[in-house]
């Protein structure tokens, strides 16, 4: 069951991460000078898009959200006018905290709200999909007792993962190198689709590896 | 609780500390050697074999005016016919065009190169002396001595000639008794346009009317003065420079034609009007040379210099008056003034231009040999080229002469070439270390920061130890002084530095001995479970995320495009790091309080102290702070200031003092901003304090809280509001304004001093209420309804904060033999003691609003808004911290003793760093705000350690804030224990217990003593690593581009700002002892009397 579980992981982690991959490539090859510095927010978009895409089929597919309650079609209209909801106040939210960590305010604010949008599709869509609507459940994932299943393990990973690779890519900003991925959000940006990728490899593995330790709650 | 320990411990770290700076930046800094010997009339030899007295000869001029106007940009000088709506600062000195172009062979215009460091003093130095001043001469422009080097002055008076001085008096300091006449007038008041401009006026005609002099010397500093004040693109620069304008046209009227004029600037100016830094703003002057009698033997052309370096002056001044030139020149004749070949000119003309340069190159090869037999500064091969190339050169020119032709344009040319190279030589080997006393000095700082960390990781363990610092301060004496007597012995001559170092470093290796044999006693009476190897607990350290920024802190100091950023930089990183303690406290599962699930077993998560609502309200103060916290670091950004290499940065509009500022609407705004930020601070700490009951008792500190911070801000608005009064607006009033000008910042001065002096007399905030059985107020010794008029203490804040049943818990702990649990009376308290839980935190909150506002005075008033963020960000600060405790113990984590973690205390660092920046400040020269000397002293000073100590005060007041109110993190948890539990709803014994506040340091004396040295260990270690890696990053970086732009000056401002912290860190410690002397005292008193009330 555990192998089971694993595997599933491990290929739908393969199909996201191919899923952005040909989010890079295919606009390449049918959009008239793309390239990923110098039509960055295109390739953005279409990055934050194929990784909806992918995500929500997938999720919808394996079935991983948490089951409802009651199957009445305004119960689940309410769940996905919250979802949207919350999936943009996250984007609200990245946006404030770039702009805490000194993002410029008005200049640049399409690009910080792009790379905020990035961000959301990266991290809180996956909880979404996971955990569905619930603030509580997303705040409590990220404790140390917090993990329910692989799911919300590899969760926590991949969406520290991607945090943290956004993070380390405000690094090169300010040195004299006048390279074009030095560009307001590109590093950033580059640096959360990166760290997601780290994300979905490391987060399989090392459920693997620690398989034997892993021991879960009941739901 | 041991006082002296601790202070000794501390100061013995800072003086370790200090040894490594002092070692490292002796051998950083370069020195050059001075070569005290002068030219004389005798050894300028001629070519041809015959002795000729070259004094004697008939000079080409018999006088010359040189009149240096201050910061004379080339800018300035130039003139555009083109330019029809020119800036104030272009295109007002037409006459330098129309001379030049009417006369092309009597003037000429070039642009003047100085060498930095383009400060007035070095500039002086400089252009007499011929010579390259180095770094270390920076700091003497305060105060400039003498110059012992060979000059131009110097060889004017032995020639006999007569030089009369006027203007800037930093020149009497430079050539004392060396003028005939002299005529200095004040320099240092940057605000004084007019005084010495005016004085140079009131002579200078009627002198050079006259025959009592051969060489003029004229220093205008109204145009330095002027950007200064209003920098170049203000309407009074236009004035300034009009002014000049006509000064040259008279002078030029009064010429005679023996004489030179020389109008020249010593430096440039950047676009603010600053300068000392090397940009080409700030070093190309102009300079303007023009004779009645034709001076240029051939009409401007390719062959003139596009640029004229400054040291060239000298040689060139020399030969023309016909006086040898200074010995240490390096300059090389301006050779445009000289006639092309001797044959062509008759022997008036004066030198031609091959004998003019062969006499430099002569000379010039003579001080390379003193030079080198005196240092081994210039690297031997560079050495012997230039040796053979002098060599060969003048084997050539002696034959050419010998045969009787001139010589040929080539070897003109190559003993041009020859004069370049020696002086590029000079300029690159001033740039020289002494890297030995740099690994000194490198490795003294890096043990000091591992006996920090060593210290502050062990301090329980080391604070019981007795006589900790004996052993290693014998170590240090015997090892100086071995070093010293074997250096006596061997050499004859005590060589300081290697005695300091061989101290500090067996005082270091000793102490660091104790501690591993401390470490291991304790590891084997079983209270640390298996020691583990210690380079087991490395990776843990880094990773340890508090040490982790600072880590990353420390290595942006190793790049210069981060010290350029590193105003973001740390506000970044203070923001991650701030980010990071609610998520380990999530990931804690602390943040939230656990659901109550049925399902889950009920032992899984003890939570003795929980109570939900306690947990949830906690946590709301906690992410409350959290978020002011980050709106303060962001909202610090905007009042940064621009270093020059951040090209499209604009400085921040509100470090522009509001005497600058012409739109009266955005004056008054301003205005209006900084009293009500001003008042805001006060009120504030008011609040604070009578909040927690400190305002009661009719002590000195209190009187201090009072009435010295009310008053200190009144005058604080009250001298802003005379300073920004425009001059001329109020003409009848001008009186009273200097008046005000003169005697606010000192009103205010000497308050901060009666305020500091009160508070260190008496720091107890407490105010003793005894009563009788029945809590109603009963008057006893004071009246209490009197204070509570007076203080306004709200009944509620008086529940909250009476602390009863102390007085019985104090006794108890005071005498050790009574049994803990005598019941006392009835059970009621006897003595109510108002503001005794915050009698440590009171003294040290006032006195950062005390030196806050202090420190406010000395900087443009639009930074108090900046202020307002410090003191609000450290509150903040304080609040996580003490949230974040509460909350671990709350939920079953039971801190060991009253340890600061790491975090709060890299948070405290760091902030003192963002603020640095958020006041204005740059790691750079030209930045430094020497506005701040000027403060109560609108007329100069007299000395140099008043004006300096301002400046200094001025440029680290946030390092300073910041470290005086570094104990106020132990204190935060304890101040705000007591909201935690009294929310929890429990009453009787338990509410006793924790109401206690700051008691509880009393109660283990041995815990607080440990727990300060922490604290106070872990903030040194902090400061100390980012010097360590200043210090790293100029030894390894010294051969680096940026090096005298980014990397030594911030070494220079991290080593001084250390210097300040670690003081001002002792400050605190030192403020907390006495309040404990005074509270222990407090105690012995109460004791009797209440004995005898019974």
């Amino acid at each position: 069951m555990w192998d089971q579980e694993i595997r599933q992981m491990a290929s739908s982690h393969a199909i996201m991460a191919s899923g952005v991959f040909m989010a890079t490539v295919v606009p390449a090859v049918l959009v008239p000078g793309f390239s990923v510095y110098g039509t960055h927010l295109l390739w953005l978009y279409s990055v934050a898009g194929s990784v909806a895409v992918v995500n929500i089929t997938l999720f919808w597919l394996l079935g991983v959200s948490p089951p409802t309650k009651k199957h009445t079609l305004t119960y689940k209209v309410s769940k996905l006018v919250r979802s949207c909801l919350y999936l943009f106040l996250s984007c609200l939210f990245f946006h404030t905290v770039v702009v805490l960590y000194g993002a410029p305010l008005l200049e640049t604010a399409l690009e910080t709200f792009s790379l905020a949008v990035l961000l959301t599709s990266l991290t809180t869509l996956r909880c979404v999909c996971v955990l569905g609507p619930n603030v509580q459940a997303w705040i409590r994932v990220f404790s140390r007792h917090g993990a329910m299943s692989v799911w919300d393990t590899s969760l926590q990973m991949v969406v520290g993962c991607s945090v943290v690779g956004a993070w380390l890519g405000a690094f090169p900003i300010p040195l004299d190198w006048d390279r074009p991925w030095q560009v307001w959000p590109v590093s950033c940006s580059l640096g959360a689709v990166i760290g997601y990728l780290t994300g979905l490899v490391v987060a399989p593995t090392w459920i693997h590896w620690h398989r034997k330790h892993l021991t879960y709650k009941s739901k | 609780m041991k006082k002296l320990p601790i202070l000794a411990l501390l100061l013995w770290l800072c003086a370790l500390f200090y040894v490594g700076i002092f070692l490292f930046v002796g051998g950083f800094l370069l020195v050059r050697l001075e070569v005290n010997r002068t030219s004389t009339c005798g050894d300028v030899l001629l070519p041809g074999g015959q002795q000729v007295d070259f004094c004697q000869a008939q000079p080409r001029f018999r006088r010359a005016v040189v009149l240096i106007i201050d910061a004379l940009k080339i800018d300035f000088a130039r003139f555009d016919r083109a330019n029809k709506e020119p800036r104030p600062f272009e295109n007002k000195l037409p006459v330098l065009e129309e001379i030049t172009s009417s006369k092309p062979s009597h003037a000429r215009l070039y642009p003047f190169r100085a060498d930095p460091p383009t400060t007035t003093m070095q500039r002086i130095k400089g252009f007499t002396t011929g010579s390259l001043p180095t770094f270390i001469d920076v700091g003497n422009n305060f105060a400039s001595s003498a110059i012992l080097e060979d000059n131009l002055v110097h060889q004017l008076g032995e020639v006999g000639k007569r030089v009369v001085f006027m203007g800037d008096d930093t020149w009497e300091n430079l050539f004392p008794k060396k003028f005939h006449r002299s005529m200095p007038f004040p320099s240092f008041n940057v605000k004084d346009l007019h005084t010495v401009d005016n004085g140079i006026l009131q002579h200078l005609y009627n002198i050079m009317v006259g025959d009592d002099w051969d060489v003029l010397l004229a220093h205008f500093l109204g145009v330095d003065h002027c950007g200064h004040r209003f920098g170049p693109d203000h309407p009074a620069m236009a004035d300034k420079l009009t002014q000049m304008d006509e000064v040259i046209r008279s002078v030029l009227d009064r010429l005679q034609n023996d004489t030179l004029l020389v109008v020249m600037g010593d430096h440039g100016m950047t676009d603010t009007g600053d300068h000392g830094g090397e940009s080409q703003k700030e070093t190309d002057a102009a300079i303007f040379l023009y004779s009645p009698s034709p001076l240029f033997p051939e009409p401007p052309s390719q062959s003139d210099p596009e640029v004229v370096p400054q040291t060239d002056l000298v040689p060139t001044l020399a030969l023309l008056l016909g006086v040898p030139i200074p010995y240490s020149s390096v300059g090389q004749v301006l050779l445009p003034l000289f006639a092309p070949d001797a044959g062509a000119v008759g022997a008036a003309a004066g030198l031609s231009q091959a004998e003019a340069l062969w006499i430099n190159a002569k000379q010039v090869n003579r001080f390379l040999e003193t030079y080198s037999s005196m240092a081994k500064d210039i690297p031997p091969e560079s050495l012997s080229r230039l040796q053979a190339d002098f060599t060969r050169l003048s084997n050539e020119y002696l034959s050419t002469v010998e045969q009787g032709f001139s010589p040929a344009p080539e070897l003109v040319a190559s003993l041009q070439r020859y004069l370049t190279s020696v002086r590029d030589t000079c300029r690159a080997t001033w740039a020289r270390f002494n890297p030995v006393k740099m690994a000194a000095g490198i490795a003294v700082l890096a043990c000091a920061c591992v006996l920090c960390y060593v210290l502050s990781e062990m301090s329980s363990a080391l604070a019981r130890e007795s006589r900790l610092l004996r052993a290693p301060l014998v170590a240090a004496a015997v090892a100086g002084a071995c070093v010293a007597a074997s250096q006596l012995l061997a050499r004859g001559n005590v060589d300081g530095p290697w005695a300091l170092t061989a101290a500090a470093l067996s005082s270091e290796a000793l102490f660091l001995w104790r501690a591993w044999r401390v470490r291991r006693t304790v590891a084997a009476d079983g209270e640390e479970p298996s020691p583990r190897r210690w380079w087991l607990t490395l990776p843990h350290f880094f990773l340890n995320p508090p040490l982790l920024v600072l880590l990353l802190r420390c290595a942006s100091l190793l790049s210069d495009s981060y010290v350029i950023a590193e105003g973001r930089v740390v506000a970044f990183l203070l923001l991650s790091l701030s980010l990071y303690v609610p998520f380990r406290l999530n990931w804690d599962g602390l943040l939230l309080p656990p659901v109550h699930d049925p399902l889950k077993p009920a032992g899984l998560l003890p939570s003795p102290g929980l109570s939900l609502p306690a947990v949830r309200r906690e946590s709301g103060t906690f992410l409350a702070s959290l978020g002011v916290l980050a709106g303060c670091v962001y909202l610090s950004l905007w009042f940064h200031g621009c270093r020059e290499e951040q090209g499209s940065c604009q400085p921040s509009l509100f470090l522009t003092p509001l005497s600058r500022l012409q739109d009266s609407r955005l004056k008054n705004l301003h205005y209006v901003l900084s009293l009500a930020s001003l008042g805001a601070w006060t009120y504030a700490l008011r609040r604070w304090l009578r909040h927690y009951g400190n305002l009661n008792s009719p002590g000195c500190a209190v009187f201090a809280a009072r009435w010295v911070v009310p008053l200190l801000s009144v005058c604080l608005g009250l001298h802003w509001a005379v300073s920004a009064t425009p001059e001329d607006s109020f003409r009848n009033l001008a009186e009273l304004i200097s008046v005000g000008q003169r005697a606010l910042p000192m009103a205010a001065f000497s308050l901060l001093g009666l305020g500091l002096a009160l508070l260190w007399l008496d720091p107890l905030t407490v105010f003793v209420k005894a009563r009788a059985a029945v809590p109603v107020r009963s008057p006893v010794s004071h009246p209490p309804p009197r204070y509570r008029a007076s203080t306004g203490v709200s009944p509620q804040a008086e529940l909250h904060h009476l602390i009863p049943q102390l007085y019985q818990r104090m006794r108890r702990s005071l005498e050790d033999g009574e049994p803990a649990s005598v019941p006392e009376g009835d059970g009621r308290p006897a003595v109510e003691a108002y503001g005794l839980g915050t009698v440590y935190s009171a003294p040290l909150v006032l006195l950062c609003g005390l030196l806050g506002l202090g420190l406010l005075l000395l900087h443009p008033e639009g930074m108090s808004l900046s202020f307002l963020l410090i003191l609000l960000e450290m509150g903040a600060m304080l609040q996580i911290h003490a949230s974040s405790a509460t909350l671990n113990g709350l939920q079953g984590a039971p801190s060991g003793g009253f340890t600061v973690p790491w975090t709060p205390v890299v948070l405290w660092s760091l902030a003192a760093t963002q603020f640095f920046h958020a006041t204005g400040h740059l790691p750079t020269f030209p930045s430094i705000q020497w506005a701040a000397a000027f403060v109560g002293f609108p007329g100069g000073h007299t000395g140099t350690v008043l004006p300096a100590s301002l400046v200094v005060l001025n440029t680290f007041s946030s390092n300073i804030l910041f470290a005086v109110a570094s104990p106020l993190l132990l204190f935060w948890p304890l101040v705000c224990e007591v909201r935690g539990v009294r929310g929890g709803g429990r009453g009787g014994e338990e509410v006793d217990d924790n109401a206690i506040m700051e008691m509880r340091l009393r109660e283990s004396p041995r815990q607080f003593s440990s727990a300060l040295l922490q604290l106070s260990t872990r903030y040194l270690f902090i400061t100390g690593a980012q010097v360590f890696a200043s210090v790293c990053a100029a030894a390894i970086l010294r051969r680096h581009l940026m090096v005298w732009k980014v990397f030594a000056p911030k070494l220079m401002f991290e080593a001084s700002g250390f210097l300040v912290s670690s003081v001002s860190v002792l400050a605190g410690v030192s403020l907390v002892l006495r309040v404990d002397l005074a509270v222990g005292r407090w105690f012995q008193r109460l004791l009797p009397d209440t004995s005898r009330a019974r």
